[in-house]
């Protein structure tokens, strides 16, 4: 038996460390640690609540936009005012662009590598011009000596399957993807002027600049975007597949779901009409989707270096960190171990597919069962459950979203046409008053909590995405869901341990904002220790 | 940061133009092997590499390690054998929103690490920073050997030594008297000037209105949304709270407007550079400048 720890893991926003036990030629278990504490909620308080949406969003570089929404919905429901519809869509629109943007970043920049042999990729036979250039500039590359970030990779490693061919090919879309990621970013920066930060989703609506230039604009890259993820993202990920089918039983972890749903309906703004609609499905009860709310969910820190005390609700959260080594047997990460009705939840495009899949959602139902007719397992959804199900939601979910943003853009354009224009519901502070924000970044469920006081924000609590995926042990020393789902990866070399890379980056963590604390008693971190 | 660049793209800047070594969000290798991409570069390079730094560092122990070791300790150990070092994004130049009261992990901005050891950085605030900025400094360094000039607070001087205010395509409009009262009105949709909506464009020392972001598709003003300050190195504790008025400034049609708009931001720029003059007098016993080009 043979421990080993991977830090950094790379590909990833943030600071991960990783322990991983194995036994046999696979992973016995495992222990997943964020490594940075930034503290966001302390920073928080005392300020003015119509800021709350401009500070939170810079918890992170990468799903900024999710977190402006989260919070302005928070406020929006402090304030108890009623966003115009038009606000709902241009809100939608925003936010679907960080979707394809961080969907395409994600599976070509940040785990492609776990698949995509770029150094086999020199040797493949193409009379394909474009793809030629392709193979000549890598070559030039890697005959510089200079490899920059394909540098000291597992290149050679057997668990790369793919045809030299493929993985040229895989390359080139790589570079491709590189300018549709930044496509992406660019439209959403036509209403919400820059990504990332976008500076237009305040509480009370939207305060964008809105005609019918800035929506063709919009429309234009937005189709741009669209067709490379019917031509290339989805082919990709339909060719690479049965390669690593394989990957299809591996990594399946607790198995229960969690999505609190994102995009709106604006007629009926029902969490569970979303387009991708909120709900848990507990595998182990059956594919079936179940209610859920904000009650029901609880924070540990039982293993988080913060001072032990019994699980709370996020709306009382108090916690007060306290850092004493890092020790898989007790105290080993930043992060806390949140739960619903006591279990840990998996997040992200795999919790919301699935959601929508049992919910009766049909553009899912479309999708999903196409793959699997694709890949030759019809009527198996549950071959979901696992890395490559995670890879497959992704790239269909991109597909639904680039959809509905299509929609939502006409829709737009028609209600600008009948001088339905409305964009801001105006509102007062209240003196005192508390609201939860429960929307989903492409990580995964998102929830922000805030409560007001003489009109300045007295608490403020964040429940992310990679906070669910990346959490420790809870007090009952069940695993948290990256930790479950690496127990039974096969690890062919200890010392490359590229099975173990593509188990964590299917839950594409970012760390940046899975840690931070409430203290309301001083404006301090009290404590620490070094042991 | 590379990623999202786009003449030259990340692309290009990453096959053709630049080696980038180490950056944790997008290299292939990972653990040990990525701790040996930045030994590697660090010592077949020594003197001639240029150290970027995303992120301000802990100086509370444990609360950020790479590997085992404080991100700070990283920091001291790389930067000595760095040509040139630059710090971008807020969080790099002077902590940013992790940094704002009560800087809950300590942090300390880059300059605050290397300045005390001799070391002179280049500045390049924003939250975010854009891209071209980085590219444009990166540019400079290749083609001229040297760091572009810099101004009191190491800031390129080509990006940082105008207001918004000063190159605001609506500043007609605050010059006219016609201001934006609330969002969703029709002076909003009209474009009027947002100074009345909290904007800080008379504040804040940046060049968004000429740079623009993403492939130059729109910039806050642009978009309906009133400055909130965050190219500056006193962003945000001196900018919030972000929709309320500035003070100190008055407004047309009372007299002196643009002068008294101008002014604020100079005035509060003399206010700074005499901190930073202060950190200069210590760190001068080291004998100067690691580098050559800053002013």
């Amino acid at each position: 038996m043979s421990r080993i720890v991977i830090d950094p893991i790379t590909r990833i926003e943030g600071h991960l460390k990783l322990e991983v036990e194995i036994e046999g030629g696979k992973v016995k278990d495992a222990w997943t640690s964020g490594t940075l504490f930034r503290g966001f909620e302390l920073i928080l308080q005392g300020r003015d609540p119509r800021d709350a949406w401009q500070y939170t969003q810079r918890v992170c570089g990468v799903c900024p936009t999710s977190h402006a929404h989260a919070s302005s919905m928070g406020l929006d429901d402090a304030f108890k005012v009623r966003i115009p519809d038009n606000a709902v869509i241009l809100r939608n629109l925003i936010e679907g662009c960080q979707f394809l943007h961080s969907h395409i970043l994600w599976f070509y920049h940040l785990t492609a590598l776990d698949y995509v042999d770029v150094v086999s990729a020199l040797s493949a036979k193409t009379n394909d011009p474009q793809l030629l250039a392709v193979q000549a500039k890598l070559k030039t590359f890697v005959d510089s000596g200079q490899l920059g970030p394909f540098a000291n990779a597992y290149w050679g490693h057997p668990a790369y399957k793919l045809t030299p061919e493929l993985n040229l090919l895989a390359v080139a879309h790589y570079l491709e993807a590189l300018d549709m990621q930044a496509q992406a970013a660019a439209a959403s920066a036509i209403f919400g002027g820059k990504m990332p930060m976008t500076m237009t989703s305040p509480p009370g609506g939207v305060n964008c600049m809105v005609d019918l230039d800035l929506i063709a604009n919009f429309l234009y890259r937005l189709k741009k975007v669209q067709s490379f993820i019917d031509n290339k993202f989805i082919p990709d990920v339909l060719a690479v597949a049965p390669y690593y089918l394989d990957w299809a039983s591996i990594g399946k972890g607790h198995a229960n779901f969690l999505a609190w749903g994102v995009f709106d309906d604006p007629a009926s703004r029902d969490p569970y009409k979303r387009l991708l609609p909120r709900g848990a499905v507990y595998a182990s009860e059956g594919l079936v989707a179940q209610k859920v709310g904000p009650e029901m969910v609880t924070e540990d820190v039982t293993h988080g270096w913060y001072k032990d005390g019994a699980p709370r609700n996020p709306a009382e959260g108090v916690t007060e960190p306290e850092f004493t080594g890092y020790d898989t047997d007790g105290k080993y990460t930043w992060a806390k171990a949140p739960r619903l009705n006591g279990k840990p939840m998996e997040v992200g495009a795999l919790s919301r597919m699935l959601v929508a899949y049992t919910s009766g959602n049909e553009a899912a139902q479309g999708l999903i069962n196409y793959t699997l007719a694709q890949l030759g397992v019809a009527g198996k959804p549950e071959v979901l459950l696992s890395v490559l199900g995670r890879i497959a939601a992704r790239a269909l979910e991109s597909k639904l979203v680039a959809d509905a943003m299509v929609g939502w853009t006409t829709q737009l354009a028609d209600n600008i046409g009948k001088g339905k224009t409305d964009l801001f519901a105006q509102y007062e502070i209240p003196d005192s008053g508390s609201g939860i924000g429960l929307w989903e970044a492409p990580r995964g469920a998102l929830g922000h909590w805030n409560q007001i006081e003489g009109k300045v924000l007295k608490n403020y609590q964040l429940v992310v995405p990679t906070t669910w995926n990346v959490c420790p042990r809870d007090d009952k020393g069940i695993r948290g869901p990256i930790e479950e789902a690496l127990v039974g990866t096969p690890v062919h070399d200890p010392k490359q341990p590229l099975e173990i890379l593509r188990v964590v980056h299917s839950f594409d963590p970012c760390l940046a904002c899975t840690v931070h604390v409430i203290d309301p008693d001083t404006n301090e971190v009290r404590k620490f220790r070094v042991s | 940061m590379f990623i999202k660049a786009r003449y030259p793209s990340a692309a290009e800047l990453v096959l053709d133009i630049l080696s980038v070594d180490f950056n944790d969000t997008i290299m292939a290798a990972a653990g040990e092997q990525a701790e040996k991409c930045l030994n590697d570069s660090v010592s077949q390079n020594e003197g001639k590499f240029i150290l970027v730094i995303e992120g301000a560092m802990p100086s509370k122990p444990g609360y950020g390690t790479i590997a085992g070791r404080e991100m700070m300790d990283i920091v001291k150990d790389i930067a000595p054998k760095a040509a040139a070092v630059v710090a971008i994004g807020s969080c790099a130049t002077n902590g940013g929103v992790p940094g704002a009261r009560p800087n809950p992990s300590g942090l300390k901005s880059v300059s605050e690490v290397l300045n005390p050891m001799g070391i002179q950085n280049v500045n390049l605030p924003g939250c975010p920073a854009d891209p071209k900025l980085l590219v444009g400094v990166v540019m400079h360094y290749l083609l001229y050997a040297k760091l572009p000039p810099l101004d009191d607070m190491a800031r390129p001087k080509m990006f940082y030594s105008k207001t918004i205010h000063e190159q605001c395509e609506r500043r007609s409009h605050f010059e006219a008297g016609n201001f934006v009262e609330a969002f969703g009105t029709p002076e909003a949709e009209k474009g009027y000037c947002l100074f009345k909506m909290g904007c800080k464009g008379p504040q804040t020392y940046a060049p968004c209105p000429t740079i623009r972001y993403n492939d130059n598709a729109s910039w806050c003003i642009m978009a309906g949304a009133p400055c909130i300050g965050c190219l500056d190195m006193k962003w945000p504790d001196n900018f919030h709270p972000f929709y309320e008025k500035l003070k100190g400034v008055s407004i047309p049609g009372f007299g002196g407007a643009q002068t008294s708009a101008d002014k604020i931001g100079k005035v509060l720029g003399a206010a700074t550079a005499i901190g930073v003059a202060a950190h200069a007098v210590g760190t001068a016993v080291k004998g100067g400048s690691k580098k050559e080009g800053g002013e």
